[in-house]
């Protein structure tokens, strides 16, 4: 369930953001330290958000297939490779090995 | 927008292209995994024409995918978004002008929009850049989207495709790239095992914010360490961050 009230508060937030920037630039400097930890906080929750959504499903684990494409798809990311092939291996290799009758 | 074709090179809009296409392929499996997962057509729809940040988006239907409350949705997308507020001060000369131009040009800050501008100094390039990648990613993003939304109602079983793959892989996509410093690493790195540790019994969507408390070993680490932190600092195991740190503090 998401309701459009809950769409129209991430708006609302998202906006914010985005808006604070040029209407506070000149008056405001952002400590280095606060950025960092703005961006620590951000790449916390994609590695945390990565692992969960690879390795499970409900309360329980996802299977094997699909945590395995996303490990194709990270060392692709690691060697540079470039997005859209990164999407479609992940998704690529998860499918071969359903049809290959790994769960 | 002229001033856009006027000032629009061979190579800018190449580069526009691949992002477009490389993020079609996300907004093609966001919309179609949101319906498939049994979340009405709108909410993907509506999501990206107002939030317009993918990477949000897409941990918010995750975390209500995975029966998470809408609350924690909206708290994991705005977290992921705080990081717009730096790239607003970053292109704030971009997108300044009229007020209907600067409101516009606010809701199209995004990761790459920001990035193209980043890649020149002349102001009229910075603009151009900005601008093509902003307009081009927000057409591509929704109409795409739209398509998925459409695929993912006519395709029932969108797992056959691997489609729940691509989930996670543009998380990694998007985060890997960013682990460069130590602390960072082990910050992320406890936060992961804390999620995925806390998933079988935690409700879903909390997991996912303990991991945050991840960020608490990275603090503790960093006050330890700047007491330390001199010029002529013994090389032990924490070195390397500490060279970091203090570059970074250099620069302040």
């Amino acid at each position: 369930m998401m309701p459009m009230t809950a769409i129209v508060a991430l708006a609302a937030v998202t906006y914010a953001f985005r808006l604070a920037g040029p209407l506070l630039r000149g008056r405001v400097t952002v400590p280095a330290a606060a950025e960092r930890v703005f961006t620590d906080a951000a790449t916390v929750l994609l590695i945390a958000l990565a692992a969960t959504s690879a390795l499970t499903a409900g309360h329980g684990f996802a299977g094997w297939a699909r945590p395995a494409g996303v490990l194709v798809a990270g060392v692709l990311v690691a060697r540079r490779a470039p997005f859209p092939l990164v999407v479609v291996a992940a998704a690529g290799v998860t499918a071969l090995l359903r049809l290959a009758g790994v769960s | 927008m002229r001033f856009l074709w006027r000032t629009a090179s061979p190579a800018l809009l190449r580069d526009v292209t691949l992002v477009c296409l490389a993020d079609g392929i996300v907004g093609v499996s966001f919309g179609a995994t949101s319906v498939a997962g049994g979340l009405a057509w709108w909410v993907p729809v509506a999501l990206s024409v107002l939030v317009f940040a993918g990477g949000s988006q897409i941990a918010a239907v995750g975390v209500v995918l995975t029966g998470g409350s809408p609350v924690a949705a909206v708290v994991a997308g705005a977290v992921l978004n705080t990081r717009l507020f730096p790239y607003g001060l970053a292109v704030a000369d971009v997108v300044a002008g009229p007020w209907w131009r600067r409101l516009l040009g606010t809701h199209l800050i995004t990761d790459e929009s920001v990035a193209f501008a980043m890649r020149h100094a002349a102001p009229e390039r910075r603009r151009a850049s900005f601008w093509a990648c902003g307009v081009a990613l927000f057409l591509v993003w929704n109409a795409t989207v739209l398509l998925g939304v459409a695929l993912g109602s006519t395709v029932r079983n969108t797992n056959a495709f691997g489609l729940d793959a691509t989930f996670p892989a543009v998380m990694l996509a998007l985060a890997l790239p960013t682990l460069t410093s130590r602390s960072t690493r082990v910050a992320a790195g406890t936060g992961a095992v804390i999620a995925v540790a806390l998933t079988p019994v935690l409700p879903a969507g909390l997991p996912l914010l303990a991991a945050l408390g991840g960020l608490g070993v990275r603090w503790n680490g960093w006050r330890g360490r700047r007491s330390a932190a001199r010029p002529e600092a013994p090389q032990d195991s924490g070195s390397a961050v500490n060279q970091e740190e203090l570059s970074a503090g250099g620069k302040r």
